[in-house]
C-alpha cells in the first residue's frame, strides 16, 4: 500500500491501522483496560478498600477454572479473602492514574522550559540545559526510591498511607521532566528558524503568542510520541516502588503492591496474586510501548518516507 | 609534554569536582540525620527520664548549634565515622560494607552476561539489519524493556525453582570467608544462588545495550575508513570487529557510566526479589526499621560510589578517545 501525502482524513486512520496491525490490537486493549477502569465500581463484584466487606473464610481461594474455587470469585482471592478481580480493577486504575499524573506534571515542567531554552537560546537555555543535564544524571528510579524512603523513614508508615497518591505523582513527575524539555527544546531550535516565526514577528506578534500559537502546535507530534512512552515509565516507576513497599499502601493496592502482598503467598501455591495482576502489568506496559513504538514511526518523516 | 600538563589539570579539576559532590551529600545526610533522627534514641531507647536525656543532649554537643554540630559530623565523616546504626548496634559503615561483596558479585555476574549478550547480539543485528535474527533479537528487548525486573524475578523463579527444581530461589548459598570479603564465587552452591538473580537483573540492562551497541555499530559502519577497508579486501568479519567495533565502543564506556545510578535502582529491586544479602536490601531494612543513621550511611556510601564511576568513567573516555578535548582546562 501507498503510505503517502494522499492519506486525509479517516483515510490516515484507515493506513496507520493497516500497516500495523500490533498498534491497533495495542490500542483496543488499553482502550479496553481503560474503559474497565474507569467503570470499576460499576464492573467491581466487591469494594476492595472495604476491609469489613471481606471475609477470612474466603482466603486464598484459586481462580475459577481451578479445582476448590468458588465462583463468587472470578480470579480467586488473596490472603485477606479479598476478590482478587475487584482488587485489580481498582489497583490498574491507581496505576494508569499515578502514571498519567506524573506524566502530566512531566509535561506541565518541560514543555515550557522546553519552548524556552529553544526559542530565546542564550542564558536560558544554558540554564536548562544544564538543569536537565544534572537532574538526568542522577537515576530517576533511585531518587524517587530515596525520597519515598525518606518520607516513609520520617513519618512513619501511617502518613505515607494517606499521602501515597500525591507523594508518588510528585516524585515521579519531577525526576523525569526532563526528558520533555530536550524534545522541546530541540524542536523549538527547528521551528523557529522557519520563516512563518519570522513573518510573525514582523506583523508585531509578541514572543509569547509566537511560541503558545504557532511553535507549540507544530512540534506536538514528537512531544505525543515521548509521553507515551513516559507513561509506560511512570507506571513502571510507580508499580517498582509499590514492590518495595514504598508505594501504594496494602489497603489501597495498586499493582506493583499486589504483586508484592503475593509474593509471600507463592511458595504456598496460590499463584494466582502475584501473576495474575503481574500479567495485566506487562500487558499494559507492552500495550504502551508497542504503540508509542508505531506513533514515532509513522509521525516521524525521516522513517515515513522508506 | 604540554598535553601532559592539561591531562594533569583535567584529572585535578575533575576530582576537585567529585570532593565538592561528595561534600554535597554529606551536607544533605546532616539534613535528614537532625531533622528525621533522634540521636538520643541510637543510644538509649526511648525509656529514659527527661532530665537524663537532656544532660546526655549536652554532653554528646547535640544542643550545641547546628553549624558546629555539622562541622563535627564532617569531621568525623573524614575518618570514616557516621553514627551507630539503631538495628545492629554497631558502627554505621562496617555494617553497610559488610554487604558490599554480595551486591558487588550480583553485579558482575549481570555485567558478565550483558557485556557476552550485548557485543554479539548488537553487531550481528547491525551488520545483517534486515535479517531475521536482528528482528528477533530487537523485539525479544522490546519486551525485556517492557517486563518489570521484579516480574522476571518471579517468574524466573516460578519457572526454575518451584517448577522445575533446578536453582535455588533465594539468599548466597554457602559462602566462603576470604578474610575481608566474602565470597560465593567460589563455591558450587554459591554459584548455583547466583544464576537466577544475575540473570533477572540482566534482563533489564541487556535490551538497552543492545540497541546502544546495535545504533553505535550501524554510525560507524556508514564511515568511510570502513569502505576504505572493505575496498582494499579485508574480511568482513576483520572489518566489522577490528575497525568498526572498537570504534563504537567509545561511546559506550560513556553511556554504560551513567547507568550506574539506574543499576543500583535495579539491584535493590534484584535483591528484595531474590532476598540477596546485599546492601540494598539492608536499605530497605532499615527504612521500615526507621533506622535513620543506617539510611543515612546507605545514602553517603551509594554516593561515593556513584562520583567514582562516574570520575572514573570520564577518566576512561579521556585515555581511549585521543579526539575528547580538554576544553574547559584552561
Amino acid at each position: 500500500m501507498s503510505a503517502g501525502a494522499s492519506q486525509t482524513g479517516t483515510n490516515v486512520l484507515a493506513g496507520f491501522a493497516a500497516a500495523r496491525p500490533g498498534a491497533v490490537f495495542a490500542a483496543l486493549l488499553l482502550g479496553l483496560v481503560a474503559l474497565a477502569c474507569l467503570f470499576a465500581p460499576l464492573i467491581a463484584p466487591q469494594d476492595p478498600f472495604d476491609l469489613s466487606s471481606f471475609d477470612l473464610l474466603d482466603a486464598e481461594l484459586p481462580p475459577v477454572w481451578q479445582e476448590g474455587s468458588d465462583a463468587r470469585f472470578l480470579l480467586g482471592t488473596d490472603a485477606q479473602g479479598r476478590d482478587l478481580f475487584s482488587a485489580i480493577l481498582y489497583g490498574t486504575r491507581i496505576s494508569l492514574l499515578v502514571g498519567m499524573l506524573a506524566v502530566l506534571i512531566q509535561a506541565a515542567i518541560g514543555v515550557p522550559s522546553g519552548l524556552l531554552a529553544g526559542y530565546f537560546g542564550g542564558r536560558v537555555d544554558s540554564l536548562v540545559t544544564r538543569a536537565a543535564d544534572i537532574q538526568l544524571s542522577l537515576s530517576t528510579l533511585m531518587m524517587a526510591i530515596i525520597v519515598m524512603a525518606l518520607f516513609r523513614a520520617g513519618l512513619g508508615g501511617e502518613a505515607l498511607n494517606r499521602f501515597a497518591v500525591p507523594l508518588l505523582v510528585l516524585v515521579i513527575g519531577l525526576a523525569e521532566w526532563p526528558v520533555f524539555a530536550r524534545t522541546a527544546r530541540a524542536s523549538t531550535l527547528v521551528e523557529a528558524a522557519k520563516d512563518y516565526v519570522r513573518a510573525g514577528r514582523a506583523v508585531g506578534s509578541s514572543d509569547l503568542a509566537i511560541v503558545r500559537r504557532h511553535i507549540l502546535p507544530n512540534i506536538l507530534s514528537p512531544l505525543v510520541v515521548v509521553a507515551t512512552t513516559q507513561v509506560a515509565g511512570a507506571i513502571m516507576a510507580e508499580a517498582a516502588l509499590s514492590f518495595l513497599g514504598l508505594g501504594m499502601p496494602v489497603t489501597k493496592p495498586s499493582l506493583g503492591t499486589l504483586i508484592r502482598s503475593g509474593y509471600d503467598l507463592m511458595f504456598a501455591g496460590a499463584w494466582w496474586v502475584t501473576v495474575l495482576p503481574g500479567l495485566v502489568l506487562i500487558g499494559v506496559l507492552i500495550s504502551v510501548n508497542v504503540l508509542g513504538d508505531a506513533l514515532r514511526d509513522w509521525l516521524d518523516p525521516r522513517r515515513r518516507v522508506r | 609534554m604540554k598535553a601532559f600538563a592539561e591531562g594533569a589539570v583535567f584529572i585535578a579539576r575533575r576530582l576537585a569536582q567529585a570532593l565538592l559532590v561528595m561534600l554535597a551529600i554529606l551536607v544533605i545526610a546532616f539534613a535528614v540525620r537532625t531533622s528525621l533522627g533522634d540521636p538520643l534514641r541510637e543510644i538509649m531507647g526511648q525509656a529514659v527520664p527527661e532530665s537524663e536525656r537532656a544532660q546526655l543532649r549536652h554532653e554528646l554537643g547535640l544542643d550545641a548549634p547546628w553549624p558546629v554540630q555539622l562541622a563535627r559530623y564532617l569531621g568525623r565523616a573524614a575518618t570514616g565515622d557516621l553514627g551507630t546504626s539503631i538495628i545492629y548496634k554497631r558502627p554505621t559503615v562496617a555494617v553497610v560494607l559488610a554487604k558490599f561483596p554480595a551486591s558487588f558479585e550480583l553485579v558482575l555476574g549481570a555485567s558478565l552476561i550483558v557485556l557476552l549478550l550485548s557485543v554479539p547480539g548488537g553487531v550481528y543485528s547491525a551488520v545483517r539489519p534486515r535479517g531475521l535474527g536482528a528482528k528477533l533479537i530487537l523485539s525479544v528487548s522490546v519486551l525485556g524493556i517492557s517486563v518489570p525486573v521484579f516480574l522476571t524475578g518471579i517468574f524466573l523463579i516460578t519457572v526454575f525453582s518451584v517448577w522445575l527444581g533446578w536453582l535455588p530461589a533465594f539468599g548466597r548459598g554457602e559462602t566462603l570467608d576470604l578474610g575481608v570479603w566474602q565470597t560465593g564465587l567460589l563455591t558450587l552452591d554459591g554459584l548455583k544462588h547466583l544464576i537466577l538473580p544475575a540473570v533477572t537483573l540482566s534482563s533489564i540492562m541487556l535490551p538497552l545495550f543492545i540497541r546502544l551497541v546495535r545504533g553505535a555499530m550501524l554510525d560507524e559502519l556508514g564511515h568511510d575508513y570502513v569502505r576504505t577497508a572493505h575496498a582494499k579486501g579485508a574480511s568482513p568479519p576483520r572489518v566489522w570487529i577490528v575497525h568498526a567495533l572498537r570504534n563504537a565502543l567509545l561511546p559506550l564506556v560513556a553511556v554504560g557510566g551513567l547507568q550506574v545510578g539506574t543499576l543500583i535502582a535495579y539491584t535493590l529491586l534484584t535483591e528484595t526479589v531474590f532476598q540477596w544479602p546485599g546492601m540494598g536490601f539492608l536499605f530497605l531494612e532499615a527504612v521500615t526499621r526507621s533506622d535513620i543513621p543506617l539510611i543515612t550511611t546507605y545514602l553517603v556510601l551509594v554516593g561515593l560510589l556513584f562520583v567514582i564511576t562516574n570520575t572514573i568513567v570520564d577518566l576512561l573516555s579521556l585515555m581511549l578517545d585521543p579526539r575528547i578535548s580538554l576544553e574547559g582546562t584552561r
